[in-house]
């Protein structure tokens, strides 16, 4: 019972890594990028939550509406200004801005908010269900995380399959230029991009911080650090790939933490990914492309 | 024709030396006259240390072309090897900068070593998933390195991952002491060490950029299957200038350990593998001067901006970005050659005007 | 010796060589040569025999599997059947590091250059293997580095001279001249001391005055190092004034074999390229 309860809670915090990782890889499967700054936009998905519940005392849903709405504008914001002007350079130039921005939220957080803790109040107010006599507890949080990303991945999946943007994305990904010579506003893909991965990455802080209720500055950044390993894991690019990554990720975490050594966490899922690339150099879902002599 | 080549890249290395010496020269009478700041004069040996980092970072990712976010990683293996290294030897070597030299010596042996380990499988790996990998591999060792304990007692040295496993005297002195870091440590660093460190560093990584071993890494960098081609064992150059990186951080690290009395793995994470490399891309990719410059500014810069208080490290992120955007974007750049251009032309005009 | 006997090159056989170089050991010697990408065969049941001082062109429509088969000779891929012979060594399952070293060196259909390095570099990186100095000389630039350099900086001005890029010799690689460029790929080749080059399409991109320019120095490269060279070309003036024999292929396989005068000659090279003439 006890590894079942573990596995749930693996399942549930993988859930919070998978969403953050489809930021992730969306946007380095379209814009070719690291972005590193995109931990941060969970951070303040978080913090506007936070505000609109504790300040102004709206219910939880407006809340998060209006997390999303903040992100994703915030999201427009930054790859119009920051990025969209390097298009087309070394890919460590623009790494460096995304750095630079990362810095700038995590800053522009501790003035606004100051870096002292904040207590996140739960969005879900629902009694835990407790099964087998109580040895299996499964909350509300989880649930609520667990239904939310695979409403997510399939939502996603459906987009990039069906609708016409959708299929921009993904020739977007496939060849720039020449998506570009079809008729596609590549410019604007790209902008939708950011703005859907700014959009998931508000509700991921909001899910973040209700089942972990610490909210600082830096709450977005190691979970933002996990969540790209996690989307590496599952092999960047591919959003089944990043859903897999995360929830595997989560369940390694927690098992790790359970059974093998606490301190050592890090560790061990870090030494989990290293092997993983070693063995498929691509990720587990990822495309091998062999250089053209 | 040659000649000149040669001259212009001799030039070039004469003048970073010169700087450097310069600067040090000047520093050091300023701080024997008493004019320098305490606050200054506490700048002087992490100055030098990151300075040698971002060239030896440099040497990775501008000269090799491969991107690491793990350094400082290596300089936390430096770090905590060189304060084991000075701790233990203290009766050995009485002498402080004969012990800070083999501390630094021992720091960077150490993460040399561990570079190679982590070389032979990671170099297999390319381009964003070597990044990654790096990144990993710094998480991991700032992790370890976080769990260390290690000290000394009547039955000699003693080292574990966890307490219950050290079987200390009780009351003896850890000198690493897990997760609280090392502490207690005897602050032997100095600047004259800091800049003897810096001038091995540029002595090393600018007389291999300018070798068969220094043509071999860039070929590798600027065409992989090229440098095959002309019989070029792309990993040995590769690990090459992994190793040689990972060795000049150690001693720089084993610097910077032994100057606080305390130091914790958590100061070697992943914002400051990022810091180093905003040095070196700043800094210009290749560009060892430039990274030398760079790192000095860039990290006397939010110190200066100190009178800022909170406003400081978000004007840091504004500057980084709008540098990087006025380096980078084709835009700016296009606006900039405009302007010059015309700049050129009036010159040139009164340059006629005045001829006649 | 005697070992290798049966290998030598015999007079007269069906392959391509030279008279001058019959009795001798052929320094290119490859039998059933084949490779699968996935299902498909891109490769098939490729034989041929080089001389060391022949000068061998392969000839096919676009997508017959010329460069593919280059890039078996250099070990960029690892073949699914047959042999690869370099001077006599075999060179299954080496890296194409150490295939360069047995002395095949090679250029590129689409310019690979170091772009970023000098012309001079580039040579000099060619000559990597031949400079004698440690690593560990290197890093201090201890006498012998001094003078390793030296002689490397002499001996590849003197390669570049030969190819009449002398004045270009520190100019960046990424910026000269598209024929210069292909030009400076031939002389970093040389620079390994190969035993015979590939050539990779080495007159695309040239206008006529250059390509014949080139004739004249592939013809002097022969003569000079007296080494073997095999090349692809699409250029038919340049193979058959130059080369001594060519393969043609077709689909991956050689469909002809022989002198310029036999394959231009040959109905099934005629068909390859111009189809049959019922269809047409």
């Amino acid at each position: 019972m006890q590894i079942l309860q573990y596995l749930i809670n693996g399942i549930s915090i993988g859930a919070v890594y998978a969403i953050i990782a489809l930021g992730y890889t969306m946007v380095y499967g379209i814009a070719k990028m690291l972005n590193f700054a995109h931990g941060d936009v969970i951070m303040v998905g978080a913090y506007i939550s936070f505000c609109v519940t504790n300040y102004l005392g709206l219910p939880a849903a407006l809340s998060v509406a209006a997390a999303v709405v903040v992100c994703t504008l915030l999201g427009i914001a930054i790859e119009g200004l920051a990025y969209k002007p390097l298009r087309g350079t070394p890919s460590l130039a623009v790494l460096i801005t995304a750095i630079g921005v990362s810095y700038f939220l995590q800053n522009a957080a501790q003035l606004i908010w100051s870096s002292s803790p904040k207590n996140f109040t739960s969005v879900v107010a629902m009694e835990p269900i407790s099964l087998a006599d109580g040895q299996l507890v499964i909350t509300g949080e989880v649930l609520l995380t667990v239904c939310v990303s695979a409403l997510v991945m399939v939502g996603l999946t459906l987009f990039t399959g069906k609708t016409r943007t959708g299929k921009a994305m993904r020739a977007v990904s496939e060849d720039r230029a020449a998506a570009q010579l079809m008729g596609i506003n590549v410019n604007r893909t790209i902008s939708t991009t950011f703005a859907i991965g700014s959009a998931l990455a508000a509700v991921a802080g909001v899910l973040l911080c209700s089942t972990v209720p610490t909210l600082m500055p830096t709450t977005g950044s190691m979970p933002g650090i996990r969540a790209f390993t996690a989307a590496v894991f599952g092999g960047i690019g591919s959003i089944p790939g990043a859903m897999l990554g995360g929830i595997l990720l989560g369940i390694i975490e927690t098992f790790s933490k359970a059974y093998l050594s606490t301190q050592f966490s890090d560790a061990i899922v870090f030494s989990v990914l290293i092997i993983i690339l070693l063995v498929k150099p691509a990720g587990l879902l990822g495309k091998q492309i062999q250089e053209k002599v | 024709m040659k000649k000149i080549l040669n001259n212009k890249t001799r030039r070039t290395n004469l003048m970073t030396y010169l700087l450097v010496i310069v600067t040090f020269g000047v520093m050091q009478s300023l701080s024997s006259a008493g004019m320098l700041g305490s606050s200054m004069k506490g700048f002087l040996v992490p100055i030098c240390v990151y300075v040698s980092l971002a060239v030896s970072l440099n040497l990775l990712v501008g000269i090799c072309g491969e991107l690491s976010l793990g350094h400082a990683g290596f300089m936390g293996i430096g770090a905590f090897t060189g304060i084991l290294v000075a701790a233990l030897l203290k009766e050995k070597i009485p002498t402080d900068a004969l012990r800070l030299l083999c501390a630094m010596g021992c720091g960077g042996l150490m993460a040399g070593v561990v570079g190679f380990l982590i070389g032979i499988p990671v170099l297999r790996l390319r381009g964003d998933y070597l990044a990654i990998v790096t990144l990993a591999f710094g998480e991991i060792m700032k992790n370890i390195i976080g769990n260390l304990y290690a000290g000394v007692d009547s039955e000699g040295f003693h080292m574990a991952i966890s307490t219950s496993k050290m079987k200390m005297e009780a009351g003896a002195k850890y000198i690493i002491n897990g997760p609280l870091g090392a502490t207690g440590v005897q602050k032997i660093a100095t600047f004259s060490m800091g800049f003897v460190l810096v001038m091995f560093t540029l002595f090393v990584v600018l007389n291999l950029v300018n070798s068969k071993e220094g043509r071999a890494i860039k070929a590798v960098r600027d065409n992989r299957i090229a440098a095959e081609s002309v019989g070029i064992n792309v990993t040995v150059f590769r690990m090459k200038a992994f190793v040689v990186s990972a060795f000049l951080a150690g001693m720089a690290g084993a610097l910077f350990g032994l100057n606080y009395s305390s130091v914790t793995a958590t100061k070697f994470n992943f914002n400051t593998s990022i810091n180093i490399l905003v040095f070196v891309v700043l800094g210009g990719m290749g560009n060892i001067l430039g990274s030398v410059i760079s790192a000095t500014v860039l990290y006397v810069l939010p110190e200066a901006m100190r009178s800022l208080q909170d406003y400081r490290m978000i004007l840091y992120a504004v500057v980084l970005i709008l540098v990087m955007l006025f380096t980078w974007s084709p835009k700016v750049k296009e606006v900039t050659s405009v302007m010059s251009d015309k700049l050129v032309r009036i010159f040139r005009k009164k340059e006629v005007g005045t001829n006649e | 010796m005697n070992e290798y006997s049966k290998k030598m090159i015999k007079v007269p056989t069906m392959n391509l060589f030279r008279e001058q170089d019959a009795g001798k050991l052929p320094v290119l010697d490859v039998r059933n040569l084949g490779i699968d990408f996935g299902g498909l065969t891109a490769v098939d049941g490729f034989n041929i025999t080089i001389g060391p001082t022949e000068i061998s062109g392969l000839i096919g429509p676009n997508g017959a599997g010329k460069t593919t088969i280059f890039n078996l000779l250099t070990s960029v891929y690892q073949p699914t059947r047959g042999s690869i012979l370099i001077n006599g060594v075999d060179t299954k399952g080496m890296s194409t590091h150490k295939v360069n070293r047995l002395g095949i060196a090679r250029t590129f259909q689409n310019i690979r250059l170091f772009s970023e390095m000098t012309a001079l570099d580039n040579v000099k990186v060619g000559m990597h293997n031949e400079i004698k100095c440690s690593f560990i000389s290197s890093l201090l630039h201890l006498p012998g580095y001094r003078k390793a350099e030296r002689l490397a900086n002499q001996k590849a001005m003197d390669l570049l001279d030969f190819m009449g890029l002398a004045d270009v010799a520190d100019k960046k690689a990424g910026s000269l001249p598209y024929g210069v460029q292909r030009r400076l790929e031939i002389v970093r080749a040389l620079a390994t001391n190969p035993s015979i080059i590939l050539l990779d399409e080495p007159a695309a991109g040239m206008n006529p005055s250059e390509t014949t320019e080139l004739m004249h120095q592939i013809r002097r490269i022969r003569d000079t190092f007296h080494i073997a060279i095999f090349l692809i070309e699409h250029d038919m003036n340049l193979v058959m004034n130059v080369c001594e024999a060519i393969a043609v292929v077709n689909y991956g396989r050689i469909i002809a074999k022989g002198t310029p005068d036999e394959v231009r000659a040959n109905p099934a090279v005629i068909e390859a390229y111009l189809g049959r003439e019922e269809e047409a």
